[in-house]
């Protein structure tokens, strides 16, 4: 427990020797074996491995879903593994509670802040461990906390203002102080840069070089290869819940990491899908469609999107425009988004999730307000239309959260098979069963939905057969333009196979396709054109005869294609 | 599958609100011991003084008449996932419209021609009431449960004072009797229910249930009633606009409470009175949550809670009364605390049979 | 004088509300809905008629009256915080109890159904004739344990939530449990121990009712904690507002029982002023009310 943060002294040097590094390595501080973790149905874990050495800044990556974020949470005490050891400087710790990883100095900044938004920054720094002045909280105490603890570490917040005040990077750095001010030597970051702006970034770098400089360990996790290259000293790759390698920063190239992280055709061919990958991707007829496009794809990709295509192609299906969408957080999550979707074409959209995709697709869908831009489907705008009518107008849209949006999952299938179209299946108000029945019986069994019985409650269905649904029931309607978002995330092989069929089937019929998917390997696979979005734009446009992970992946981890 | 999933949802339906009715019987049970009584014989002795007689029955009978409305009122809300806890108010300016109603007709008028009309003022009377917070969710995000616990007693304070002010009769805090609009009583059928204040209300009450049933499960409305209680993002996902949802189904939960004033003022009394809804309301959310919020589950619940009260006064000579209001908030209470454990529990059954 | 006298009623009118309230804030800041306020009070005034008579102490009846109220609120916790139920359906089935209890007890232990004997109270100063309509005589009706406690209630509670670490941990686990729970600060028991000190603050204000008018009546609350629910909203989860907002609401109640014979305006519209004012508070039309961000909500530990 340092209580006097003063007492850490600041030395300018920022790191340790490689040969200090080198020898902490003998006697690794944590390592994590063989951890197991199953939620429900979802295995997060399933053979992970981590070693940790002392003094250093350790970077974990991978792609979403990988089951970072749960290994860390096994090791900050936050969930119980199903198997497997963790130790801390050689002391078995599997299954600690937080409490206990506080104690032995674990501290781990989640993703989404643990602050409490109407509490001051020094009342959330002391909360659980208050100094106290009689029974009384010494308010003056918390306060001078932060503020040595901010000069010791150059993370400076004032630590009377409100945290629902501050702005998300100084908010980030109170959760950094938290963890300090409870006496972490080893401090765990969940991708801490997502929510940062550059200069923020850099500040970022500065206090975890200086906080190693001086003892304290870091792991980091990331899927931004700059990041990695420029602060970690090791690299541990997680994907589908398993380690995949590790090696030091120095002997790695970035195009090796990408490779590891994204480039699944080349690191696992065969371990993860037994299909042919490399097989599907030549399916593809890329080249006849990449022909007409070439000029202006490469002009979009050397980033002068908005000059080109400024009139309206009656050719095109769907045509977005200069699109602004806000988040949640007064912040845009989608800055200027402009593009055209021809008939029969498919447009991926590949990306790291969380960098504006899902904002992009609910505009779209009616399902989010935009500030500014249009939406233009076929010839109509239907930039103001409510979601019901955008639908009529020829839109189908695959939600990316089947649980959340795509289904009521207390409905029997044959009430989900029309859930947009409700009012298709009405006469005077009424519900036309017998309709509904037979729309059902006829979906469950054209779609080949496993037990083949409509009548069954959709939350009784396995995931894939979830998304046949939602599938059969977005492809089974008059429309022009599909909305796929996320369409086989947690999709077993088979159905993969069934929805990649479905989605190039609606292209082959000349309805344009606007696939969104944070697999790589998928936009690939089935896009004729992709393009990769980062911090809210498009990083990148290109056919997909120049697409390939290699040349992909920086885009998608911000080291190439950065707009101002 | 389908066997356990059917298995899972009877469990989760009615497995809680049977244990929750052995909990209120075990505490039924201490509460008569203290008093020094056999819970046998007192349990004998209610269902004698309710099920047991012509007359007994009938008052049984008007009981559950109202609580199936309020009841019902109650499970539409929920339905829509949202609480009304106004339906002693909407109840209250139901009764007092259906009065009002009958007031302003002439005397003579037809019953075929006065009662729809009377009832059709308790609807709107309620629907109203329920328009309110039903607004005010919907626009401003207001709070429905606190939104309709304050309006409760606004209504009654405001008819309260009308009534006090402009239209009562004497010294009494009633209406003048209505002009026309009177429902006949069961005991006009059948003698032997003399004295019982059931009425034909109870067909208004059981078709009431039916188009609730026939609205919730087979009109588009009710589709997308349904679908914005279970996934407010779904049913947006949809083309629903929950905010509308959340206005209509308030409004529609009033009108319901509503029409439930016709069985005092239009089958009883001829009147209406003050305080004649009082309780009636809160026991709707009893109503409607053993009655797992189904229309048909509804009546059946009503029909329990309207034999415990009745039940209360047959046993009144040797355990005090008010023994029956104890047992009802137990109900309550140990289905609310039921539910969710009983969810948990099959939830972690099933998971196991997963894995 | 008059004016003296009407601070004088006032200030006995808004004790129930400010003690009510105070414990309606304290609960309600922790994440538990207070719809229970009613049931808390009621059952508090019973037992504490109850104790008063048997011991012949008013002391005692203090006692058995937070005794009371408190295990209410521990049936309260019990259900919403162990058992996870719903927060609304408990707290009304819990009023709905407290009015059963009372008066089940009522006919057991004192064989009526309207209401007990005459039980002792806090009468220190009781004044008599003439100097009832006294400024002395005014002043020394004020000069009861539970008026006192009355007007500290709320800036004692005020002070605990902003100035002690219990304080802090009550406002975070209302505002964001998980970040709580994250620091090692179980919800579950910090909320468990805001409802029973809340239930403890708000029987008093059912100790008041009972001891004040010697007897325990059926029904004696009438209300009061939901006009101390309405206070708690109305003073935006903010002890001083709320307490500020009790005193209005009883200066409006005093007002129009010293103007009664005047008709100035119906009594009922008086007794609708704390609902009006919660719903005009809740939509928000001038400084919206913001509840806790976790009112409501259970949480997992």
């Amino acid at each position: 427990m340092s209580r006097e943060p003063d007492a850490r002294g600041l030395r300018p040097e920022a790191r340790g020797t490689a040969e200090s590094r080198a020898t902490s390595h003998e006697s690794p501080f944590l390592v994590a074996t063989g951890i197991r973790k199953r939620f429900g149905a979802v295995e997060a874990n399933r053979n992970a491995n981590l070693e940790v050495a002392r003094g250093e800044i350790h970077a974990l990556v991978g792609e979403n879903g990988a089951g970072k974020s749960t290994l860390m949470r096994i090791l900050a005490g936050l969930h119980d593994p199903d198997g497997g050891t963790v130790t801390l400087d050689g002391r078995d710790v599997t299954g600690w509670n937080t409490r206990q990883a506080i104690d032995a100095g674990v501290g781990m900044v989640h993703q989404h802040f643990m602050l409490v938004p109407t509490l001051t920054v020094a009342e959330n720094l002391v909360l659980g461990q208050e100094p106290r002045a009689g029974i009384r909280l010494d308010r003056a105490a918390a306060a001078a906390e932060v503020e040595a603890l901010g000069r010791a570490t150059g993370l400076v917040v004032a630590p009377n203002r409100l945290v629902s005040d501050l702005s998300v990077g100084e908010a980030q750095r109170v959760e950094v102080l938290k963890v300090l001010w409870r006496g972490a030597k080893l401090l765990i970051l969940d991708e801490p840069t997502a929510v940062l702006s550059p200069p923020e970034v850099k500040d970022l770098w500065q206090v975890l070089r200086r906080l190693t400089s001086e003892g304290s360990t870091v792991v980091l996790i990331t899927h931004k290869l700059d990041e990695v290259m420029e602060i970690s000293d090791t690299v541990t790759v997680m994907r589908n819940g398993e380690t995949i390698g590790r090696v030091a920063t120095r002997d790695a190239s970035p195009a090796a990491i990408a490779k590891m992280m994204v480039g699944r055709d080349v690191v696992l061919a065969g371990t993860d899908r037994p299909d042919a990958i490399g097989q599907r991707t030549e399916d593809l007829p890329s080249h006849g469609n990449s022909m007409g496009s070439d000029s202006i794809e490469h002009d979009l990709s050397r980033g002068e999107k908005s000059s080109v295509q400024s009139h309206l192609t009656p050719l095109s299906v769907l045509s977005v425009r200069d699109l602004n969408v806000p988040s949640g957080l007064g912040e845009h999550a989608v800055r200027g988004v402009s593009f055209e979707i021809r008939p029969g074409e498919i447009f991926g959209i590949a990306g790291v999730e969380g960098n504006g995709q899902s904002e992009l697709v609910e505009a779209i869908a009616g399902l989010r307000t935009v500030s500014s831009g249009s939406i233009v489907l076929g010839t109509r705008d239907i930039t103001v239309l409510d979601v019901r009518m955008r639908g009529d107008a020829g839109l189908s849209h695959i939600p990316e959260d089947r649980h959340r949006r795509g289904l009521v999952l207390d409905y029997p299938l044959e009430d989900n098979f029309i859930l947009g179209r409700q009012h298709h299946f009405t006469r005077r108000g009424v519900l036309d069963r017998r309709a509904i029945t037979a729309n059902g019986a006829d979906l469950v069994k054209s779609y080949d939905v496993r037990p083949p019985d409509a009548r069954l409650p959709a939350g009784a269905l396995s995931g894939g057969n979830q998304q046949k649904v939602v599938i059969a029931r977005e492809m089974g309607r008059e429309f022009s333009v599909l909305l796929a978002s996320q369409p086989t995330r947690g999709v077993d092989v088979g159905a993969i196979e069934f929805i990649h069929a479905q989605i190039r089937a609606a292209a082959a019929s000349g309805r344009g396709v606007l696939l969104v998917s944070a697999d790589l390997v998928e936009v690939l696979a089935l896009a004729n054109r992709i393009a990769v979005m980062y911090d809210g734009r498009f990083a990148c446009v290109l056919p997909r005869s120049e697409a390939s992970p290699e040349v992909l992946g920086p885009y998608m981890t911000g080291l190439a294609g950065k707009v101002a | 599958m389908t066997s356990r999933v059917d298995a899972g949802r009877f469990a989760t339906t009615w497995l809680a609100p049977i244990i929750a009715l052995l909990i209120a019987a075990i505490v039924g049970d201490v509460l008569i011991l203290t008093f020094g009584q056999s819970p046998g014989a007192v349990y004998r002795l209610l269902l004698e003084g309710t099920w047991g007689n012509a007359y007994g029955f009938g008052q049984v009978l008007y009981k559950a008449t109202t609580l199936t409305f309020t009841g019902l009122s109650v499970a539409l809300g929920l339905r829509a996932g949202l609480f009304n806890i106004g339906a002693e108010g909407q109840l209250a300016a139901g009764g007092f419209a259906a009065a009002i109603a009958g007031l302003l007709l002439p005397a003579g008028t037809p019953v075929l021609l006065a009662a729809p009309f009377c009832m059709l003022a308790a609807f709107a009377g309620g629907g109203v009431v329920g328009a309110v917070p039903g607004a005010l969710k919907a626009r401003f995000g207001a709070s429905e449960v606190i939104v309709t616990i304050m309006l409760n007693f606004i209504v009654l304070a405001f008819l309260n004072w009308i009534v006090a002010t402009k239209l009562h009769v004497g010294e009494s805090l009633h209406t003048p009797p209505i002009n026309a609009g009177t429902l006949p009583r069961l005991s006009d059928v059948a003698h032997s229910f003399h004295g019982s204040a059931a009425n034909a209300t109870i067909i208004l009450a059981i078709a009431t249930a039916v188009a609730v049933g026939w609205f919730l499960f087979r009109t588009r409305a009710g589709y997308d009633l349904r679908a914005t209680g279970l996934q407010p993002d779904a049913a947006e996902y949809g083309g629903i606009s929950v905010p509308r949802e959340h206005f209509r189904a308030l409004t529609l939960a009033g009108a319901l409470a509503g029409l439930g004033g016709v069985n005092y003022v239009l089958g009883y009394k001829q009147y209406y009175e003050e305080g004649f809804a009082a309780g009636s309301g809160f026991l709707g959310i009893a109503v409607a949550l053993v009655g797992r919020n189904h229309p048909a589950g509804v009546p059946l619940a009503a029909l329990l809670f309207a034999t415990i009260s009745q039940g209360g006064l047959a046993v009144n000579a040797i355990v005090p009364k008010q023994m029956v209001e104890v047992l009802t908030a137990v109900v309550i209470i140990a289905v609310a605390v039921t539910v969710p454990e009983v969810q948990r529990l099959v939830g972690a059954a099933r998971r196991r049979v997963a894995a | 004088m008059i004016i003296l006298a009407f601070l004088v009623q006032t200030l006995r009118i808004a004790t129930p509300y400010l003690l009510a309230a105070s414990g309606g804030v304290l609960s309600e800041r922790a994440g538990i809905i207070a719809l229970t306020l009613e049931g808390w009070m009621l059952t508090s005034a019973f037992c504490a008629a109850l104790g008063s008579f048997y011991a012949q102490s008013a002391w005692v009846g203090l006692l058995c009256g937070v005794a009371g109220g408190v295990a209410a609120a521990a049936l309260h916790a019990l259900a919403s915080i162990r058992y996870r139920a719903n927060q609304v359906v408990v707290g009304i089935a819990i009023n709905l109890l407290a009015i059963g209890v009372t008066r089940f007890f009522l006919r057991l232990a004192f064989d009526s159904s309207s209401n007990s004997p005459r039980v002792a109270g806090f009468d220190w100063y009781v004044p008599t004739g003439d100097s009832a309509s006294e400024p002395i005589g005014l002043l020394a009706s004020l000069v009861n344990p539970l008026v006192i406690l009355g007007l500290v209630s709320l800036p004692a509670v005020a002070w605990m939530l902003a100035n002690t670490p219990f304080g802090l941990r009550v406002r975070a686990v209302g505002e964001k449990p998980e970040a709580a729970e994250s620091l090692g600060v179980g919800p579950a028991r910090i909320r468990w121990a805001a409802v029973l000190l809340g239930g403890a603050l708000t029987s008093l204000g059912g100790v008041y009712l009972a001891l004040d008018q010697h007897q325990f009546t059926d029904n004696m609350t009438a209300g009061r904690g939901f006009i101390a629910l309405a206070a708690v909203i109305f003073g935006n989860w903010r002890p001083t507002r709320v307490a500020i907002a009790c005193v209005l609401f009883a200066a409006a109640e005093t007002l129009q029982i010293q103007l009664q014979g005047l008709q100035l305006i119906p009594s009922q519209f008086v007794e609708m002023i704390p609902y009006v004012l919660t719903i005009v508070a809740l939509a928000g039309v001038v400084g919206r009310a913001v509840p806790p961000a976790a009112l409501g909500k259970p949480t997992g530990g």
